[in-house]
This record gives C-alpha cells, sequence and structure tokens, in this order.
C-alpha cells in the first residue's frame, strides 16, 4: 500500500508545521540519554528471591549485584569479592568484600549483609538448599570478610553462589535480607549498576532504572554475568506492550529501542528495515520440555511413558514453535546442548517420531484406553504449540487424549493438583526453561526425583537423587561429568522429563544502540546510544 | 441510595465467582520454578489458606473503611493502582465521546434530513462499516497510515497534559478514531431513526407552516423531540466503553484501567479485580442515573 500522495504538496507543507509546532512545544533540554526497552513481559513482583519469574531475576542485575559471576566460559569469577581462598582441606571458603561498595543509600556493603543475602537465597533457591545442605557454618570474619565452611569439599559453594537463570544469588542489605523468604522485600536498595526508581515504577506499565554513579565497576571486560558492569547510558525505561505487533511499530517508529524477545512471524517487518538489527543474545536458548504425571494412570506405567517417547518426534514441535529452522535445534541433553555435561543419550528414540513402535509398545503395556489429559495453555506463544504437537502425535500412535486449553495462570494451578486426571488432575504438561538454568544435576530441577517433594509430576527414583546427592559432594570434574551422564541415560530411561529440542528467541533493537552483551539474561550494562 | 445494596451485591457475586476461578496468584508471584511447598508458603502468607468466608469478611471490612486493599502480586495499594492508571482511561473516554457526539449528532441529523440521498445512504453504508469492522483491525490500518508510513502521530503510549498538550492529545487521536468510529456509526444510525420518526409529525409541518428556518426545525423541534433514545444510546455506549477500552488500550499501549483489569484477571490478583469492578459498577449505576436526569430535562413529561 503507497501513501506517497499524502507525503507530497500542501499535505505535507502542513504536516511540516505541525511537526515543527510540535516540536517547539515539547522542545526540552538536553534529555537524558535513555533506553527504552519492551521486556518479556511485565514486572510486578520486585524481590528475586520470593519469584522465580525469568523478568524479576534481570530486574534483579539491574539493582543487585552477586558475589560471583559466571562467564562466557562457564567459568566462575570474582563480581562483589575481590577474592576468595579455600582452605586446604576443601572445606572452608573465605570470601573477601571488594573495596568501595556501597548499597544506594550511600551505606557501605559489609559481610554481614552478603551473609543474610546468601542466608535466604538458600531457603528457596535449589541450588542454594543443595548449599546449605552441605553447609555447616557461615559467618562473618569483619567488615569486609565472610566464611563459608561445608562439610566436605565440594563445587556447589561456587557454582551456586554465581548462579544464572532463575533465583541468582543477588546481595541485599541486611535489614532487606532479614525478611521471611516467603514474604516479599519493602524496598528495593541494591548495590548494583543501576539504581531503581520507586516513584517512576507502575507495576505492569513502567519500570525506571537509572545509573548508579556511585557504583565501581571491576576493570576486566564484561561477559555475560562478570567483569565489569560499566554504565553508559543515563537511564533504563522497561514499557511493557501487551500487544507485539504494537511494540514492533513502535520499534520501527523509533518510540522504543529494544525488543527483548521478537515475535518469529513479525521478524521480517524489523530484518526488511535499515536502523534496526535481529539478533539472538542468549546462544544457548531455552529448551522445551514436556512432564509425564507419574502419580496417575496410564504414566505411572514405565513401558507406556516409553510409548509416548517413541511417539513424539522434536522436529514436529519446534517447528510448530519457531516455524523457522534458524532458531532451533534437536537436542536430547538435560543440561542442555553445548555445555559442559552435555549428552545425547536417547537421541535415537527422542529425536525421529516412531508412532509403529509407540503402538508396540502400547501393546506390550496392554494400554487400556485410559484418557491421557493434556494441559493446554492457550495465551502463551512459547508454551502453546507444544501440547498440540503432542496430542496429535500420541492419538497417531494409539493414545485416547483429551486436551483441555486454558490459560497459563489457570495451567500453573491445574499442574500442582495431585488429584486424578479425571477429577481435576492432568498425565502430561509441557513447558520450557533457560538451559543456563539447568546445566548440571543440580540446578536441573526437573530431574529431581524425590517424590512428592519433587516438581510437578512427582517422580520417585531414589537412585537419581542418590546420584544428584553424590554430584554435590564431588569435586573431580570427570568425576562430576560420569556422574551428569549417568543422570541423563537414569532420567530418561524412566521419562523423568522428556526433552524435545532447544530453541532461540531473537532479541530486535535500534542500531543507535551498540555493545549489548550476549547472555542467558538481558543485560544493559555496557549497551551505547548514540544521540 | 439504591447505589449500596446493588454495589453489596456485585461484591458478594464478584468474591464468589473469582474464587471459584482456577488459578492462583502465589503461581505468579513464585514464577514457574517454584515447588509446591513453596507456592504453599506463599499462600499462607497472603491470607490465601483462610476459609473463604472469613477472607470476604475481612476484604468487606476494609471496603467499608473505605480501603481497597493491597495488590497480591505488587504489594502496591490497589486504590493508588486505580489513581495511576485512571487518568489514560478517563482521557481516552472523554475525547471519544466527545468526537463521537461532535460527528455522530449532525451527521444522522444531516441524513434525516435528506434521506434518500446519495448522502444519507453513505452515510447508512459508513454506520454499517464502522460497526461491523474490528477496533483492532481499524487500529492497525490507522498505525501504519498515521505512524508507520507518514510519521505524523506515534504508534503507541500515553503523556498526561502536565507534560504538553501536544504529547498528550497526539496520543489520543488514533485510538479516538479507531474506537470512536464505531460508535459514530452507532449513534448517527439511532439519530437518524429517530429524527427520521419526528419529521413526520405534524408539529414538524406546523414549525416550517410558521415560516421558521430549516435549521431551526431540525435543531429545536425534530432533535429536541428525537433526543430521549439518542441520550439513551450516548449512555450505553458509555457503559460499553469500558469494554472497548480494554483492546484499545492494548493495541496503542495505553495504561488505563481496561488493561488493568486484564492483567490482574490473568495474574488473579483478587484485590484489584474486585476494586475494579466495584469502580466500574459504580461508574455505570452514576451513568444510568445520569441519563435519567437528563431524560427530565430533555421531555419535561417524563417524571419518576
Amino acid at each position: 500500500m503507497s501513501f506517497d500522495w499524502l507525503k507530497r504538496g500542501p499535505v505535507r507543507a502542513v504536516c511540516a508545521a505541525l511537526t515543527l509546532s510540535t516540536s517547539m512545544l515539547v522542545a526540552a533540554p538536553a534529555e537524558a540519554q535513555t533506553i527504552t526497552a519492551v521486556m518479556s513481559s511485565g514486572l510486578r513482583v520486585l524481590d528475586p528471591v520470593v519469584s522465580s519469574a525469568a523478568i524479576t531475576n534481570v530486574h534483579g542485575y539491574m539493582i543487585y549485584d552477586t558475589l560471583l559471576g559466571t562467564d562466557a566460559q562457564f567459568k566462575v569469577q570474582p563480581q562483589m569479592a575481590e577474592r576468595w581462598e579455600i582452605s586446604p582441606d576443601g572445606k572452608t571458603y573465605t570470601f573477601t568484600l571488594r573495596d568501595g561498595l556501597k548499597w544506594h543509600d550511600g551505606a557501605p556493603v559489609k559481610a554481614e549483609d552478603c551473609v543474610a543475602s546468601i542466608k535466604r537465597w538458600g531457603e528457596v533457591d535449589i541450588m542454594g538448599q543443595v548449599l546449605f545442605g552441605l553447609v555447616t557454618d557461615i559467618k562473618v570474619v569483619d567488615d569486609q570478610t565472610f566464611q563459608i565452611v561445608v562439610r566436605t569439599p565440594t563445587d556447589v559453594v561456587l557454582s551456586s553462589l554465581a548462579k544464572i537463570g532463575t533465583r541468582t544469588a543477588f546481595m541485599m542489605p541486611k535489614r532487606a535480607a532479614e525478611t521471611p523468604s516467603s514474604q516479599p522485600i519493602k524496598e528495593s536498595i541494591g548495590s548494583g549498576p543501576f539504581k531503581f526508581i520507586t516513584a517512576e515504577f507502575r507495576p505492569g506499565v513502567r519500570v525506571v532504572y537509572e545509573k548508579n554513579k556511585d557504583y565501581v565497576p571491576r576493570k576486566d571486560p564484561a561477559s555475560w554475568t562478570a567483569g565489569g558492569k560499566v554504565v553508559h547510558v543515563d537511564r533504563v525505561e522497561w514499557v511493557t506492550m501487551p500487544d507485539e505487533l504494537t511494540a514492533t511499530n513502535a520499534l520501527l517508529n523509533g518510540e522504543i529501542d529494544y525488543i527483548e524477545n521478537m515475535p518469529y512471524d513479525l521478524l521480517p517487518m524489523v530484518e526488511a528495515k535499515d536502523g534496526f538489527k535481529v539478533e539472538v543474545l542468549d546462544k544457548l536458548g531455552l529448551w522445551t520440555y514436556y512432564r509425564f504425571n507419574f502419580l496417575h494412570p496410564p504414566f505411572n506405567d514405565r513401558l507406556i511413558r516409553r510409548a509416548a517417547m517413541h511417539a513424539v518426534g522434536q522436529e514436529d514441535i519446534l517447528k510448530a514453535l519457531t516455524g523457522n529452522p534458524k532458531y532451533h535445534r534437536t537436542c536430547t541433553a538435560i543440561f542442555g546442548c553445548d555445555t559442559v555435561y552435555a549428552s545425547n543419550y536417547g537421541a535415537d528414540f527422542l529425536i525421529p517420531a516412531n508412532p509403529e513402535r509407540a503402538r508396540e509398545l502400547l501393546k506390550e503395556a496392554k494400554y487400556d484406553g485410559t484418557p491421557v489429559v493434556i494441559l493446554h495453555p492457550t495465551d502463551n506463544r512459547t508454551v502453546s504449540p507444544q501440547p498440540v504437537v503432542i496430542a496429535n502425535a500420541l492419538r497417531k500412535a494409539g493414545f485416547t487424549v483429551n486436551l483441555q486449553s486454558m490459560d497459563w495462570q489457570t495451567l500453573t494451578t491445574r499442574r500442582a493438583s495431585k488429584r486424578p486426571p479425571a477429577e481435576g488432575g492432568w498425565n502430561i504438561h509441557a513447558t520450557n526453561g533457560p538451559i543456563v538454568g539447568i546445566t548440571d544435576p543440580l540446578r536441573n530441577q526437573s530431574v529431581a526425583t524425590n517424590g512428592e517433594r519433587a516438581w510437578f509430576g512427582w517422580p520417585d527414583f531414589p537412585g537419581i537423587q542418590a546420584l544428584r546427592d553424590k554430584f554435590a559432594v564431588t569435586a573431580d570434574p570427570a568425576e562430576l561429568k560420569a556422574i551428569a551422564a549417568e543422570v541423563q541415560k537414569q532420567v530418561i530411561d524412566e521419562g523423568v522429563v522428556v526433552p524435545n529440542g532447544q530453541f532461540m528467541i531473537p532479541t530486535a533493537y535500534n542500531t543507535k544502540l551498540s555493545g549489548i552483551l550476549e547472555s542467558p539474561a538481558a543485560l544493559f550494562w555496557n549497551v551505547k546510544k548514540a544521540r | 441510595m439504591a447505589t449500596i445494596p446493588v454495589m453489596g451485591v456485585v461484591a458478594i457475586v464478584v468474591f464468589a465467582i473469582l474464587r471459584l476461578t482456577p488459578g492462583d496468584p502465589a503461581a505468579i508471584i513464585a514464577g514457574d520454578a517454584a515447588t509446591t511447598e513453596q507456592l504453599h508458603q506463599i499462600r499462607i502468607q497472603m491470607g490465601l489458606d483462610k476459609p473463604l468466608y472469613v477472607q470476604f469478611i475481612l476484604w468487606a471490612g476494609q471496603i467499608v473503611r473505605g480501603d481497597l486493599g493491597i495488590s497480591l502480586i505488587s504489594g502496591v495499594p490497589v486504590a493508588q493502582m486505580i489513581a495511576d492508571r485512571i487518568g489514560p482511561t478517563l482521557a481516552l473516554s472523554t475525547t471519544i465521546i466527545v468526537f463521537s457526539i461532535l460527528v455522530a449528532v449532525p451527521l444522522g441529523v444531516i441524513a434525516a434530513w435528506r434521506q434518500g440521498t446519495l448522502l444519507d445512504r453513505s452515510t447508512s453504508a459508513f454506520s454499517v462499516l464502522g460497526f461491523s469492522m474490528p477496533v483492532f483491525v481499524f487500529g492497525y490500518l490507522l498505525i501504519l497510515l498515521f505512524s508507520i508510513e507518514l510519521r505524523w502521530l506515534p504508534v503507541q503510549g500515553y503523556r498526561p497534559p502536565s507534560e504538553g498538550f501536544w504529547p498528550f492529545l497526539s496520543r489520543l487521536i488514533l485510538p479516538t478514531l479507531a474506537l470512536g468510529t464505531a460508535y459514530i456509526a452507532l449513534i448517527t444510525r439511532i439519530t437518524r431513526t429517530s429524527v427520521l420518526e419526528v419529521m413526520g409529525e405534524d408539529y414538524i409541518r406546523t414549525a416550517r407552516a410558521k415560516g421558521l428556518k430549516e435549521n431551526a426545525v431540525l435543531i429545536h423541534h425534530a432533535l429536541r423531540n428525537a433526543s430521549v433514545p439518542i441520550v439513551t444510546i450516548i449512555g450505553v455506549g458509555i457503559t460499553h466503553l469500558i469494554g472497548g477500552v480494554v483492546v484499545t488500550e492494548s493495541v496503542f499501549n495505553l495504561p488505563g484501567l481496561g488493561r488493568l483489569v486484564v492483567e490482574a484477571v490473568l495474574a488473579r490478583d483478587y484485590p484489584v479485580i474486585q476494586g475494579l469492578i466495584l469502580l466500574f459498577s459504580f461508574a455505570y449505576i452514576l451513568i444510568n442515573l445520569l441519563v435519567d436526569v437528563l431524560y427530565t430535562v430533555l421531555d419535561p413529561r417524563i417524571r419518576y
């Protein structure tokens, strides 16, 4: 459609006059350098301990700092900590804080703040809980030094405090960290590179951060959450836009600078225009997977679980999810492909769909036609296609399927129900999560198999739990790899979780922005904006 | 005084429906990685583990004291959330109502006056089109033309009047056009029909026979006597605006009450939903009251 006639002659003159008068009306003195971003969702919960939501974690990176960081090579690096020392017996870790660390209210960061923060985080985070299962003492030595003592040498102290993904170990002032871990904190004071502007916060609408001028970044280059967090802009504003097309139009019109999660179907709109860039910043991406309910038939039967695993092919799910092979890959590694503990065990039967083999297994298991209730969220585009594909594949293999559509909120309640599927429970639910949050047997909570206390689905396999416990108290890298490989084998054999592949979500931004870091979390330090 | 029992009934019904709807605000707070145990702890902390009647008594007690409660998700007082978000909705509703009335009533009167002409038929065609086209489709077309192609107006957002008149107005023009078109179509049709009905009355013929100018006949005699159904449809239109702004606020990213309702429902943020529905029901009652009062002004024969 062309509107060139409107751009000519008198119409253009009127517009020019209007635009000029407009600019005169809104002309302001030198504006602050502001990045306006549309994030994956609206920020509503500010406490990164209470909430495991991805957006709350990104908010955490804005205003809080971490004791340790993880770089792009998965190596743990010091961040707030100047250094750490490990005693010769490998059981005592002594952390020394950097000089000059300050909270946003001007008070100095002290070791007692870090100890309180670690304790609160350790109550709820899956890695924190593993850590505190090993901790015998955690104590303040002086204002800049504290110690963590564990009962046996372990890799968990460093890897848990440096973790990326949900529920990162952010440091907070002691008074905030003393809030019970089930209760949200009342203030958002951190020591990170940005300050949270409470007065401008509109939950679900707008979040405003200002540069923390007192922040002293490390000298080393930024890499993921490690290195110098140098802020080059005055403000960052997160604007929530419920409509993706509106957000894309706003980007093209120069009203916003950045869309964290660009919808696949709207990519051509941005890719076709000069002055905009589409890029995958989280190269690891996300994994999508589904989960059986082990409490009820038919998936309390191992053979029927295996039949379902044969029935569903990864490529079909990934095509429905992204529609573009550039943004997905088949992968059966439950700790993510291209990670330290990646294993392709199960690829032979998890990647291709094999309905014939599934039918044979169903016959062998004497499947009686018990309906399979699959939960289908219709309002979440990264989780909505999977259940439909799974349902179709299971029907082809001979399962009786009851695909139940609902909103994501209803699903989150429904999946917590342990009742039989016919009474409001379920048999299969699919979801996804960032790879960076599942890179070993401890942080991947979907491989926990401690029955009623496990994640939704409640698998109960003491052997896998024992391997996870062993992983926690092992320090030798080769042995850790062997344990992780065995966990992968047993998890796939038992159908504890069924990986459906990996996918990446592209970010779109105005090329006025530069220096955006590749990272599993959206980070705004290091980013420059041309005027 | 009838307002109080009506709102009381609304409060009870809304509370009951919300609690019967599946969903869990604790799951929104805790996120996808939360375990059953963590969700339970958060529910206890929010008081959602208490029996329903206890929760209702606590909430009703707050309402009686004029306190709408605190958002379960963000921890912000509901009254503050409403105050923060009412501006865009009021501004958009006002511009739509004013724009619709200013365009639709003259258009309807002229269409009736020139019944059967090209103008009348065009007005009818516009009415059908305006009423049939979904708001979001029209909205996207407006954005494509005025924002993306011509770059005259912003795509989205809201600026309060305190940030300047043009920044405020420029962000309301497209949503007003998008949603206002449907109201113009509706009001135009009713105005035309109502005016047509009275145009054949004896008093119109008498007025013309007295030598009154056509303008005076149309405005003082025809329109005034046709105004009761027009006011009724405007009143109905205003009450329906509350539903219409939900889509418009999403398409044009206006952070108003319509969006707040959707967000609160999706998050099962009970105090926010309850507070908003009480506010909306109060607005409905107030608008109906105003329409009833206007009837008596426009037609002195009407008595209550």
